[in-house]
């Protein structure tokens, strides 16, 4: 994206509205559908707009690392499939990849949302390990809240597989889920210009001064937080962007209800 | 084996779909042989000339052709001309011969003419069986894009959009007094104002999913009167800049 073509951009922001006639803090449609994946233990589907991304959650009997020898373990793992956008490759894990796994990871992680201790059916032996995989469909934008979005919903819907004589019964699934205490959602805020905006278009993404990643559970309480793009953030924007994801926050987590 | 035209004229085919039996009809774009009945390869209109069977393409990417006025992104620039992406699976290059007349000395920097990002309305010189594409920017019409936004939309439509003598997009350009330039490759460029360009956007949208529907033109004086509040008219002064119905 030019110069011109940012300029452009941002003349629909300084008209409080964006190109596909939102306002700046305004979500596109959002679908979530849970229940996707027959081989997950639990699984869900979030749709931003065009924005489509999966997360499956597998269940497995392992034994805990050695500093936690009495808690469960919790991996999250992101995939960008060539399929969704032009610019994503095949092979190894790119930045984005890591970076998307790694802040919807530090999200579920910080925020405590699973009470690891309760996975534990054997101190320093044998723990539950929790491991998250989001895949994307196509990428419309966003992908960072969708994928949140999407983890925590397949977290919410997973069942425990059966359980015989140590060994983990794939084909039994009963009707015990995961222990969760919270919920977070993460908003990601963006600075382009002097305007805020949530939930981008892959322009806006492109034209994007700054971002900041907010992770923010039922009580308004921020529980991470992931700066990202090449400008700076003056203590006085920060304070804004989070004031906008403590807000917009309660609107994504009554869609997982 | 009978001869028999099981899908008629102007019906829709699926992939795999026999069009027809027998060694009376003859393959043409979208259609290829097994044996001895013709199969669909593609989602599309049934167009039956005589003998020769083709598909008229309802979805897909664009597919470079030469003569298509088309508009690109500019996606590297090279020791002597530039890469583009021209929205469909094949990128083209754009020589500096073909985009400019100027004389440019050896090792001079090529971004003071078109820089990465920018867009260019340009026209596909040649095609070669390997899919290599040529763009040209020298012509009538063909220059770069400043500023404004894209709007993407199936390549396929987009003679719906220009209209029969280019009359449904100078319906929208006066209702909403944007600049509108409709590339072939589905790629459609607007400049306007903000409030007239989202106007434009969705009426642009409304062709491409009502393309198919009769009485589209009257719709669409309809749709731009509620939004504009003002009756647009049609002008034929406005065809030169956009391609040409295919």
């Amino acid at each position: 994206m030019n110069n011109e073509q940012k300029k452009h951009l941002i003349t629909y922001l300084a008209n409080g509205t964006r190109y596909d006639g939102r306002g700046l803090l305004e979500w596109r449609p959002i679908h979530v559908e849970t229940g996707v994946s027959q081989s997950a233990e639990g699984s869900a589907r979030v749709r931003v707009g065009k924005t489509d991304i999966m997360a499956g959650v597998k269940l497995a009997l392992e034994k805990p690392y050695g500093d936690t020898p009495d808690q469960g373990n919790l991996m999250v793992n992101a995939e960008l499939y060539p399929l969704s956008s032009p610019k994503f490759e095949t092979g190894p894990p790119g930045e984005q990849a890591i970076e998307l796994a790694r802040v919807i990871d530090r999200g579920i992680r910080e925020a405590k949302t699973i009470d690891v201790k309760k996975l534990c059916l054997k101190s320093g032996e044998k723990v539950w390990s929790v491991s998250v995989d989001i895949v994307t469909l196509n990428d419309d934008g966003d992908l960072m809240d969708a994928g949140a979005l999407a983890a925590l919903a397949a977290l919410q819907a997973a069942r425990f597989p059966g359980v015989k004589e140590g060994i983990v019964d794939y084909g039994e699934r009963t009707s015990t889920p995961i222990p969760i205490d919270m919920h977070p959602v993460t908003v990601t805020v963006y600075l382009i210009d002097k305007y805020f905006v949530v939930d981008p278009l892959p322009e806006e993404e492109e034209a994007a001064d700054a971002r900041l990643t907010i992770a923010v559970d039922e009580h308004g309480m921020v529980r991470a937080l992931q700066k990202g793009g090449a400008e700076k953030l003056t203590i006085d924007q920060i304070d804004k962007m989070v004031g906008i994801a403590v807000k917009k926050a309660p609107e994504l987590r009554k869609l997982i209800k | 084996m009978s001869e028999a035209l099981l899908i008629k004229d102007k019906e829709i085919a699926v992939p795999g779909e026999i069009i027809a039996q027998g060694m009376g009809f003859v393959p043409n774009k979208g259609v290829f042989r097994d044996g001895d009945v013709l199969v669909a390869s593609k989602l599309g209109m049934v167009s039956v000339e005589g003998k020769v069977v083709k598909l008229i393409p309802l979805s897909g990417k664009y597919i470079p052709k030469a003569e298509d006025k088309i508009i690109c992104q500019m996606t590297d620039v090279l020791l002597t001309g530039w890469r583009v992406d021209t929205n469909s699976p094949y990128s083209a290059v754009l020589n500096l011969k073909d985009a400019t007349n100027e004389f440019v000395a050896r090792g001079a920097d090529l971004t003071q003419y078109f820089a990465l990002g920018d867009w260019i309305v340009c026209k596909v010189t040649n095609v070669t069986s390997q899919k290599l594409v040529d763009i040209s920017t020298r012509g009538p019409g063909l220059h770069k894009l400043q500023g404004g936004r894209m709007v993407e939309v199936n390549a396929y439509k987009v003679p719906r959009i220009i209209g029969k003598d280019a009359s449904m997009i100078s319906l929208i350009k006066n209702a909403t007094g944007c600049e509108i330039i409709v590339g072939q490759n589905g790629l459609v460029w607007l400049h306007g104002a903000p409030s007239q360009e989202l106007i434009a956007a969705e009426a642009i949208k409304k062709i491409e999913a009502e393309a198919h529907l009769p009485g589209l033109t009257d719709r669409m004086v309809d749709f731009l009167k509620q939004k504009t509040g003002k009756t647009p008219t049609m002008n034929e002064q406005h065809q030169t800049t956009e391609g040409s119905e295919s």
